[in-house]
């Protein structure tokens, strides 16, 4: 048997392997938060910039976020509109980090779903500052091709609205942006179930990114690998190439077989 | 429209009989559904509703988990001044009470400011009586702003503001107001508030529409529980709520449910609210409205406030001091009200971590406060190292 060529997911020209990206919210600590984060074999971990206090090196979070083989993604989540994020952005930049953003503009604390106008105008502010960002938004085609054109690293369309574990409420359109898309897609929020990420792995996403399912599961780090494992079958359904489901029976003899008689 | 037009034409008093009536096959009807509307609400509030409340209670965790997530978020009342010209019945301030009043300068507030950053509070909440000479508002500009060099997120529980009153403290740096109605039923209301400005009603009840018109980031209303039968007060709340959240969409809605325990004094609550009845009834909001944040404050005890923490609570206080000047020199006169719950902010946080739970104690931030003299001071830092 050949060896697999590496399957890598390439952002802003960094190399990942795996295609989980993890968010470190809502855990019940932030050891467990920690344990999941190894299981989950995640490269890209974020984390909100509201939650932790940068100027403070024992800041709880960013202590169980050390010395791991992953990038750590701020968040700009709780931002009302476009200046806050680049406000949020332009703290975590200042504080040491990597000039890379996922961007979150979320004006309705219900739901928070994602403001199009606002990210669209942050993404051009933060872009030409130099900042590489992912921003998060609702599955929207036309909005995610603009964001592509405007020089996002990817777009992360939503599934269902934040922590409502529906999964791809928003499957056609995800389709349509994965099709259209010449960044990576991300699949992210609402994912409730592996099978919800491996639905989105087969469909073609190139990752996703998963919080509430694994942080608020009765145990967070066997979740957080069954996550791990879903998106890993979803990804390699995908590369083998889904056979297309059979839409009607066969006639038991062909309609068209006296042609060729 | 404000609130105040729906108050009034909703009859809760009705409300309140028909769900008596209200039978268990009702109930349950309403326990099997995914999104529970008004009258679903009714019913889980009635008396009837009372015989389910660990299924109740199951839900509501499963829904505050999905929103919230296994944390809590930790804050702490600071006590500005207990000069009060209300005269409410039940409060430890009433003018007619004999206790030393105190105001805190600025360094006598930045020396108990520095007890709670020290334990690592970074959510913190400006507490007075109606003390519009003492506490006037360019006063409490200054003090916002001298706090807001230290705490992400600052909250005003102070006597009613007006409207341009409101926008000059969101500019200072203050993102949260919380104003207890004490309770929705006028006539109640004029009956524990016999004198003074808080009489008016109304102009307390608009106050957190004239807050939501300028925008402040987090409002918190509730009912001081005992007052009034807590089922009326339970509707009440629903209502004022969902309003708050659809026509402030943009601002975080809170509900705290302060229960009349120990009151300095002789004053005996005329509806004491049982622990069953304040489960049923945080069970009952939780179920109408997912997305509220629900507060629990230390007038409860520690042994309550623990139960209460996997159900559906969202914040909870620590370590409170009720009269001001108590995180220096802990005294017990003075006070507002009695703290049931003692224990050390460490302590809550432990117990908080015991029950699965992660105590946050930021989850805010400088930049966030728009035009405050703290955003500034963070963006000349963040520009100077650009």
């Amino acid at each position: 048997m050949s060896k697999k060529p590496q399957d890598s997911l390439v952002i802003a020209g960094r190399s990942f392997r795996s295609r989980l990206l993890l968010g470190t919210g809502k855990f019940s600590s932030s050891s467990v938060m920690r344990e999941a984060v190894d299981a989950s074999g995640s490269e890209i971990v974020t984390v909100a910039l509201r939650r932790v206090d940068l100027e403070n090196p024992q800041d709880d979070m960013l202590t169980a976020l050390q010395g791991g083989d992953f990038l750590l993604l701020p968040n700009t989540s709780g931002a009302r509109d476009g200046e806050e994020a680049v406000r949020l952005a332009k703290l975590a930049r200042a504080s040491g980090m990597d000039p890379w953003i996922k961007l979150e503009v979320t004006p309705d604390p219900r739901y928070l779903l994602p403001d199009p106008v606002e990210t669209l105008k942050a993404a051009e502010i933060l872009i030409a500052d130099g900042f590489t960002v992912l921003p998060y938004i609702n599955a929207d085609p036309i909005l995610a091709k603009k964001l592509e054109d405007a020089g996002c690293a990817t777009v992360m369309p939503l599934g269902s609205p934040i922590g409502t574990n529906k999964g791809l409420r928003t499957r056609d359109s995800i389709g349509l942006i994965i099709e259209n898309s010449s960044v990576p897609v991300v699949a992210d929020a609402g994912l409730g179930a592996p099978s919800h990420a491996a639905e989105a792995m087969e469909m073609g996403a190139d990752a996703v990114l998963v919080n509430t399912a694994i942080a608020t599961a009765e145990d967070p780090i066997r979740m957080a690998l069954a996550f791990k494992q879903g998106v890993e079958a979803g990804r390699e359904a995908f590369l083998a190439g889904i056979p297309t489901e059979g839409i009607t029976a066969r006639a038991s003899s062909p309609l068209t077989g006296f042609l060729r008689k | 429209m404000s609130f105040t037009e729906i108050l009034d034409r909703t009859d809760i008093s009705r409300l309140v009989e028909t769900i008596a009536g209200t039978s268990t096959s009702q109930v349950e009807a309403v326990l099997g559904k995914a999104e529970v509307n008004f009258s679903d609400f009714l019913a889980l509030l009635s008396p009837a509703g009372e015989n389910y409340l660990e299924e109740m209670a199951e839900q509501a965790q499963a829904i505050t988990l999905r929103r919230f997530g296994r944390v809590i978020l930790l804050y702490a009342p600071l006590y500005l001044s207990n000069v009060c010209s209300n005269s409410c019945v039940y409060c430890g301030f009433n003018v007619t009470r004999d206790v030393p009043r105190i105001t805190l300068d600025i360094d006598e507030i930045l020396s108990e400011a520095a007890h709670l950053k020290k334990w690592g509070f970074g959510h913190v909440l400006l507490v007075s009586g109606e003390a519009p000479k003492v506490l006037p508002v360019a006063r409490l500009r200054e003090i916002i702003q001298a706090l807001s060099l230290d705490f992400p997120s600052l909250s005003l529980e102070i006597y009613p503001l007006s409207g341009p009153a409101y926008a000059q403290m969101a500019e200072a740096g203050a993102d949260g107001l919380t104003l207890y109605q004490e309770t929705y039923d006028r006539q109640v209301y004029a009956s524990v508030h016999p004198r003074g400005k808080k009489r008016d009603f109304n102009w307390r009840l608009e106050a957190v529409e004239r807050a939501g018109d300028v925008g402040f980031r987090r409002i918190g209303i509730g009912s001081l529980l005992g007052l009034n039968d807590w089922r009326w007060e339970g509707i009440a709340l629903a209502l004022h709520a969902d309003y708050l959240m659809k026509r402030y969409w943009q601002t975080q809605i809170t509900i705290s449910f302060p229960r009349l325990r120990n009151i300095p004094g002789d004053f005996q609550p005329a509806y004491p609210v049982n622990d069953t009845s304040l489960v049923q009834l945080m069970l009952a909001l939780r179920l109408f409205l997912n997305d509220a944040g629900f507060v629990i404050s230390t007038r409860e005890p520690a042994s309550l406030r623990d139960h209460l923490i996997p159900l559906c609570v969202t914040q909870m206080s620590a370590g409170s001091r009720t009269e001001p000047g108590g995180y220096r020199h802990p005294v017990q006169e003075g006070a507002q009200f009695v703290v049931e719950d003692q224990r050390w902010p460490e302590e809550v946080a432990a117990a908080i971590l015991k029950s699965g739970y992660e105590p946050v104690w930021k989850d805010w931030d400088y930049v966030m406060h728009e035009g405050s003299e703290h955003a500034d001071h963070h963006k000349r830092d963040v520009q100077g190292s650009v």
